[in-house]
């Protein structure tokens, strides 16, 4: 009896809101489907902070609005042999990017800190200075959507993806058949 | 009154006296133009020059004057880039930052201004005497580079000759004075060939050869309005301004539209880069145009016309003016014109402001209805529901004064000359890296290199035909001809050298249409945006082979989805050096190794967050570790 090697997988999320993460998470019963064809690598589902091995595919929520971000991304295309971006924040920099919003002011990101922490209207910030914890990483100048910083090779829109189509993808990626998203899947309205 | 709030401009605002115009001149100046608000441009036009800015408490006065809410006021005064909410110099310096004028030595030029008066390019000098700006093709290619300073042109400057320019208004000089001496004692047509020249390399038999006086005009006062139609639908005369639509057809269709008044527009808003074959027929043939849109009213049964002159050509504002006022005394313009009982018709100026987009006829009629120049939806088109909602003829002005020469010599002669689909002649204005830059009025037909031969320019590597929005060509089609079906264009023939770097000047074009967009729809305001990063990721060094994908991918659906012709033609400067000159993307482009993008600088990104923590990345800049 030979069993085929299964698949490895990472992920991570990034600029995001986490829901992607719950979004897998609805895949439901079929996660003991797929789990006969993959092994989960780096991964909050699986708490591990580092690649133990390369992996096939690293599946990426959020976009960039920090250096961790950028080096995290960095991480999993280098040790990733396919890249999805998960999710409307991976693809477009969703939400986050309102902050890139902020123009005619000489100092964006400086006037969106003074608002989250100093000035704005409903803060309750007693030390009246904006967070600089050295544990703290760096902001961007602009959130960024995964694809401006590496190469992705697919996207699974929605915000969150729904279960089936994550499934749907993944099962199709790992058995060679994938060909683009069926209309109903991608239709929101 | 408010205190000068519109001085934001890096002035304070006791230095800003504009808001202390009593409003009793703005309201002086909207009577002058019977308070109506379609008169907008002409209003905001007259503050801008007298007051060099159109303040908040202005804009107030003119809506109220108007009859129209304030932010109606605010938004044709700030689509116009010759219109300034915040204060200008007395002076405005405009040089022509064309591609052209850049290869003729612009950046010395500029270098000499701001030298001698202390500014920079976008800036007023603070005794509110000066302001500098770059500004797109003023059509004076052939002579390039070429300024306006205030309403006066001057061409064919070098270092020196603008170091003098500038030294003299700086002495209190006048713009007039740099011209002549004795400015005030000339004609208006003294005046206009003093500050440009025409540059008539080579006469045709319709244009700018001898061309009898009214000639057309009195054979069509003799005739009945359908036969003036069918003379034109039969001599296949098409629209010279660009798109080569019938003019026959047009004419046609507003004559059969069932209307109480109609309209004969001229668009004289010349705006294409590298064009200025119109600049030249209204200082060489004014009384044809004049004649040729007289016609149109006879044919289409208009009394009303509008000659709409872009804003860049006032110097012949009063060379206009004065035709049109010898026409009326002449009564050739007026009421039963040449004794023809019910014949009537006369014609307004409408001075344009700096605005590309207004040679597009829907935005064209926007701009004479007072309003911001943007494009309306089509249909109903122009000669169902044109200016006013009336049935409205809009012709380039070459195209009216082909009409006055048909008429005179009949639909055959005019036939005869040209090709199948392109009858009659054609005036091409070629500039660039020839020895004879200028007009050249030619039968369809011709090859670009026939006509390369003709202006000097056997050199030439690229030639760009029909402007920013045609097509540009390599030395494998110079054998191609100008006509509609092959090569078609409005006029402009801009010649690069070997020298040249193709990839700046499809750059500077992109930039040209980012500014010119009237930012209406999405795909044309922010794709032109995308499509000129881009090419600046060529230009870099940065892209990769599915970049040349995307350009085209994106052009498409500009192309497929903007709502007029800017947006429509806008990509042409990449698809057609992608299609003629493919060696140069692919050459500057390098497949990516690793999968990490090039194009994202994560030290530029880190670095204003590196100066709000004051201190350096833990990731990015490990080697500095404090």
């Amino acid at each position: 009896m030979s069993e085929l090697p299964k698949a490895r997988i990472a992920t991570a999320s990034l600029a995001g809101c986490f829901g992607c993460h719950m979004a897998i998470l609805d895949i439901d019963e079929r996660l003991i489907e797929l789990m006969q064809l993959v092994d989960v690598d780096r991964s909050p589902l699986t708490d591990k902070k580092r690649f133990t091995t390369r992996c096939d595919i690293g599946i990426i929520e959020g976009g960039c609005c920090n250096e961790e971000n950028v080096h995290v991304l960095y991480d999993f295309r280098r040790n990733c042999d396919v890249l999805i971006a998960l999710g409307q924040c991976a693809i477009m920099g969703g939400l986050p990017a309102m902050r890139n919003a902020i123009m005619h002011s000489d100092a964006p990101l400086r006037e969106c800190l003074e608002e989250a922490y100093i000035t704005g209207k409903y803060i309750r910030n007693t030390t009246h200075n904006v967070p600089n914890d050295p544990a703290l990483p760096l902001l961007l100048d602009e959130v960024y959507p995964c694809s401006e910083v590496v190469e992705i090779d697919y996207q699974i829109p929605g915000c969150a993806p729904s279960g089936d189509i994550i499934f749907d993808t993944l099962a199709k990626l790992l058995t060679g058949k994938f060909r683009g998203f069926e209309r109903e899947m991608i239709k929101f309205d | 009154m408010d205190n000068g709030q519109a001085c934001t401009n890096g002035l304070s605002s006791t230095a800003c006296d504009v808001s202390a115009v009593p409003g009793e001149e703005i309201a002086a100046i909207c009577k002058a133009f019977g308070n109506d608000k379609h008169r907008m441009l002409d209003i905001l036009r007259t503050v801008q020059d007298r007051y060099h800015c159109i303040s908040p408490s202005t804009m107030d006065r003119v809506a109220t004057e108007t009859g129209l809410s304030r932010i109606q006021v605010e938004g044709v005064a700030s689509f116009y880039s010759f219109l300034s909410l915040s204060p200008k110099g007395r002076i405005t310096i405009r040089l022509c930052d064309d591609i052209v004028d850049r290869y003729a030595g612009l950046a010395e030029v500029t270098a000499a201004f701001e030298q001698v008066l202390g500014i920079r390019v976008g800036e007023t000098s603070p005794d509110r005497a000066f302001s500098l700006e770059y500004t797109p093709c003023i059509g004076m290619c052939d002579q390039a580079p070429a300024a306006m300073i205030n309403d006066v042109v001057l061409t064919r400057l070098t270092a020196d000759t603008a170091r003098a320019a500038a030294e003299a208004l700086k002495a209190g000089l006048t713009p007039e004075h740099l011209v002549s001496e004795r400015f005030s004692d000339l004609t208006p047509h003294e005046r206009a060939n003093r500050m440009v020249d025409n540059n008539v390399r080579h006469a045709g038999e319709v244009l700018l050869g001898p061309v009898p006086e009214d000639a057309g005009l009195n054979k069509a006062a003799a005739m009945m309005p359908a036969q003036i139609v069918t003379a034109i639908e039969d001599s296949g005369l098409r629209g010279c301004g660009g798109a080569g639509f019938t003019t026959g057809r047009k004419w046609r269709f507003a004559a059969g539209e069932r209307a109480e008044r109609r309209f004969i527009l001229c668009n004289a808003d010349e705006g294409e880069p590298g064009t200025f074959k119109d600049r030249v027929l209204l200082s060489e043939r004014p009384h044809l145009l004049i004649e040729g849109m007289t016609i149109a009213a006879r044919a289409v049964g208009a009394s009303e016309g509008i000659l709409y002159l872009r804003g860049e050509y006032v110097y012949l504002r009063e060379l206009v003016e004065q035709v049109l006022e010898e026409r009326r005394r002449r009564g050739l313009l007026g009421k039963d014109i040449l004794g023809v009982r019910g014949f009537d018709f006369d014609i307004r100026l409408q001075l344009g402001a700096g605005a590309y987009i207004c040679g597009e006829e829907g935005a064209l009629i926007s701009s004479c209805e007072g309003l911001p120049g943007e494009p309306k939806t089509r249909p109903p088109f122009p000669v169902n529901r044109g200016y006013l909602g009336h049935p409205t003829v809009v012709n380039n002005v070459e195209t009216f004064c082909h009409a006055a020469r048909i008429l005179d010599r009949g639909a055959g002669w005019f036939h005869a000359m040209g090709t199948e689909g392109s009858h009659g002649t054609k005036l091409f204005s070629i500039c660039g890296d020839c020895l004879n830059p200028g007009i050249y009025e030619l039968p369809y037909g011709h090859s670009v290199r026939e006509i390369l031969e003709m202006a000097g320019g056997q050199d030439a590597a690229a030639v760009q035909v029909g402007g920013p929005s045609g097509a540009m060509i390599a030395r494998d089609s110079f054998h191609r001809k100008l006509t509609f079906d092959d090569l078609a264009t409005g006029g402009a023939i801009i010649v690069f050298n070997g020298e040249r770097n193709i990839l700046e000047i499809v750059e500077y074009y992109m930039s040209f249409f980012v500014h010119e967009s009237c930012g209406y729809c999405t795909p044309c305001r922010v794709g032109n945006v995308f499509l000129q990063k881009a090419i600046g990721k060529f230009r870099k060094g940065l892209a990769n082979p599915e970049d040349i994908e995307y350009l085209k991918e994106l052009s498409g659906t500009i192309i497929e989805t903007s709502r007029c012709g800017l947006g429509m033609t806008s990509p042409n400067p990449i698809l057609t050096t992608l299609k003629n000159f493919p060696l140069v993307y692919s050459a500057l482009t390098k497949p990516n190794k690793d999968g990490i993008r090039d194009t994202f600088d994560i030290q530029s990104a880190i670095d204003g967050a590196r100066k709000i923590a004051k201190r350096r990345s833990y990731i990015f800049d490990r080697d500095f570790t404090q």
